[in-house]
């Protein structure tokens, strides 16, 4: 059984005064500190980035991360565009599995604010369809697409969107590590300026800095030696077709609910099992997908019950849904995403989330999703 | 004591909403004046620049002092935007102003502080008896990428000082500035319009060079921000301003008086030291006057002044003068801007 037994994360945010580097050496650092262990006792180092190699011409990471902690042992950079920590901290898990009695570290990292908005959002347009691209479609315009068919298929209003955002900022208001830490309403949501009907500001993940990193080890006597650690019950990944206009529906991320079956299938649980989740909210559609195709919700339910605010913390629902703040208020720096959110889960579960713990937590989830439902990682922790 | 001797300014007459600019770009105009805290902003006319504008706002300086040819022996002409990159708009000027030929003539730059460094070398020229007297000019017809963000606020306007040691009217009473390599803002060889680094220019580029060059002249004197009748802050949009004063501890009385932007829009060098022409309309003798500049790449100049008896023979009509105006449409605008 893997286990992960350390987490730590930079603050999330516009990080002028910090490069890649500096981001990715203060999370192992701080990792290693939060864990007590040396550098020594680290067998591998699975790196998740996406866009260094776009935006900063810098690609052989893992040398580098050698360089900066002062080791020789594999490193691997891991690339799955906005799902890339996931697919890092899946693949980390499935060379502890290989290679048994092994530790390492999972990091994510991201340095996205040192460049102008049209350079960052041509950069994450990479991950999308060429055909798409050409056709002037950025990810605001193919989750657009998809909000739009999903609020007429079912009838809803904008108004659903913004209760997601409205929760997460909430959220993010109790995470000092959030790249926003105010509190929205949800006039002020609607009253957002478009940036691709129906999505507004307020519906969208900002672009950020920073750095997460997670330690896993299935050695004994290194699990012993922490207090508070958590099972990793399973870790599955599904892909899918990465043009939208390939897919047979719209109204849901086919990869998020392959890789939700598998994941639950192998973690023998049921959804009602899952008391904390970390859902890919990279704009707000996604988060109500996402509750369906999960299975959290039935198909079409979202819209309805988000305004209930059910899966909101202190509201004493049975599922509490992105207490982090989600990626549209912890912020998305895109590599270190994914390692976050399977950090949130860990943090819920081993009491450590301090003035957001939700109270008698078993079972996490954490969902990763690349481009618009191109990969999609599902993760699920115990204790 | 050295300080300032008369002044002058110089807004063109042309206005362009900012609900104009936003329609064009479909943007609400309520979003655009609740985030940049600007209602219009002053273009200049498609045969004017910064060195007709400069002409303009010195003619109006030495139109209320008597000087002999040879009392101005240094001029200096601040701009983001001069005519020419390699040929002196200060020596057009003092040609046409008629000054004799032994000054010391110096084109400055340094983003929108490039006339208020000027200052602090005037000053110090006047006190060094290079010079009984000096001339240091802003003025800008600053453009803007269309669509960009600055289009909003980028505007035209020039100020001009003159600077001395007999019948000041604005006793420069100390000087601070503060510098670093911040490249918040910036505009290569041959680019035609400024790049900038978006919120990059608020925080560690703004605010924090604002805060330290102020912090630190109001502790050397001894001096809190309540010992002020005025506070002025470089003003690159409604909000910036308001925040910095704020966070230094002036009360928006204070400020008040000197936030022209949000009718006149940012004539970067001459944006600050329009807020004193407007605060020298109302101000009193003994008043004083807390004044801070800032330049992208990035750096700040303080400045304390106090008003003198002098104020009452050299205030210039200000609010009055710039209500001449005549709004125009986007088409226009581009136009006048030359950026068809």
């Amino acid at each position: 059984m893997v286990s992960i037994i350390g987490y730590y994360t930079t603050q999330f945010g516009e990080l002028w005064e910090k490069s890649l580097s500096d981001l990715i050496e203060e999370s192992i650092t701080g990792v290693l500190r939060n864990t007590r262990l040396e550098v020594g006792q680290i067998d591998a180092i699975f790196f998740a980035n996406m866009l260094a190699g776009v935006l900063e011409n810098n690609l052989h990471t893992p040398s580098k991360i050698a360089e900066i902690v002062g080791v020789n042992i594999p490193v691997f950079r891991v690339e799955a565009a906005c799902a890339s920590g996931g697919v890092a901290f899946h693949l980390g898990k499935n060379y502890i599995e290989a290679n048994s009695g092994k530790t390492i570290l999972v990091v994510g990292a991201e340095k996205m604010t040192d460049h102008s908005p049209e350079e960052t959002t041509s950069a994450l347009s990479s991950a999308a369809s060429g055909e798409e691209q050409e056709a002037g479609l950025t990810f605001p315009g193919l989750y657009a697409l998809i909000a739009n068919y999903y609020l007429s298929k079912y009838h809803n209003k904008e108004e659903a969107m913004a209760y997601v955002s409205y929760k997460n900022h909430f959220h993010g208001s109790l995470n000092d590590k959030a790249q926003f830490k105010r509190k929205i309403s949800i006039e002020q949501i609607l009253q957002s300026p478009y940036i691709a009907y129906p999505i507004k500001v307020l519906d969208s993940s900002p672009i950020s800095d920073g750095a997460s990193a997670l330690v896993l080890s299935s050695n004994p006597s290194t699990i012993k030696k922490i207090k508070k650690s958590v099972a990793v019950l399973s870790s599955e990944v599904s892909t899918d077709t990465i043009s939208l206009n390939k897919r047979k529906r719209l109204d849901e991320i086919l990869a998020t609910k392959l890789a939700s079956d598998k994941a639950f299938s192998r973690a023998r649980l049921k959804r009602s099992d899952i008391d904390i989740a970390e859902l890919h909210d990279c704009f707000t559609i996604a988060e109500l997908l996402a509750m369906e195709d999960i299975g959290f919700w039935k198909k079409g339910e979202a819209g309805n019950r988000i305004n209930e605010l059910e899966t909101m913390y202190g509201n004493n629902g049975e599922l509490v849904v992105n207490t982090s703040g989600g990626l549209k208020a912890a912020g998305h720096p895109v590599g270190a995403t994914g390692i976050k959110q399977i950090g949130e889960i860990f943090l819920q579960l081993t009491e450590q989330a301090k003035n957001r713990q939700v109270k008698n937590t078993k079972f996490g989830l954490a969902h990763n999703v690349g481009g618009s439902g191109g990969t999609a990682v599902i993760t699920i922790l115990g204790v | 004591m050295v300080g300032i001797v008369s002044y002058g300014f110089y807004v063109p007459q042309y206005r362009i909403k900012v609900e104009e600019i936003a329609g064009v770009w479909g943007k609400e105009p309520i979003h655009v004046l609740s985030s940049l805290g600007i209602e219009e902003k002053a273009v200049a006319a498609i045969d004017e620049d910064s060195l007709t504008m400069a002409f303009e706002s010195v003619s109006m300086a030495l139109s209320s002092v008597k000087l002999k040819k040879d009392d101005i022996r240094a001029i200096f002409f601040g701009s983001e935007t001069p005519p020419y990159v390699v040929n002196p708009a200060s020596t057009i000027l003092a040609e046409f102003l008629g000054i004799d030929h032994h000054y010391l003539a110096s084109d400055t730059q340094f983003a929108c502080k490039a006339a208020t460094g000027a200052i602090i070398t005037a000053a110090s020229l006047v006190s060094s008896q290079f010079t009984s007297n000096a001339l240091v000019i802003a003025s800008d017809k600053a453009n803007a990428k269309p669509h960009d963000p600055l289009e909003y606020t980028a505007s035209s306007g020039s100020v001009s000082l003159l600077l001395g040691n007999k019948n000041i009217m604005l006793e420069i009473v100390a000087m601070s500035s503060f510098s670093s390599d911040t490249p918040d803002f910036w505009r290569r060889e041959g680019i035609r319009y400024p790049s900038h680094g978006g919120r990059f220019t608020g925080k560690p580029s703004y605010f924090y060079h604002i805060q330290n060059s102020a912090s630190d002249l109001l502790k050397k004197q001894h001096l809190k921000p309540s010992d002020f009748a005025y506070g002025i802050f470089h003003m690159p949009n409604g909000r910036f301003p308001r925040e910095i004063s704020t966070t230094l501890g002036f009360t928006k009385k204070q400020i008040e008086p000197s936030l022209v932007v949000r009718s006149l829009g940012n004539s970067y060098t001459a944006s600050a030291l329009m807020g004193l022409v407007s605060v020298l309309e109302v101000a009193k003798p003994n008043d004083l006057i807390f004044f801070a500049s800032y330049g992208s790449g990035a750096g700040s100049d303080a400045f304390i002044f106090k008003v003198t008896q002098n104020i009452k023979d050299k205030r210039q009509e200000f609010r009055k003068k710039i209500e001449n105006k005549t709004y125009i449409d986007y088409q226009n605008y581009l136009k006048f801007m030359r950026n068809l």
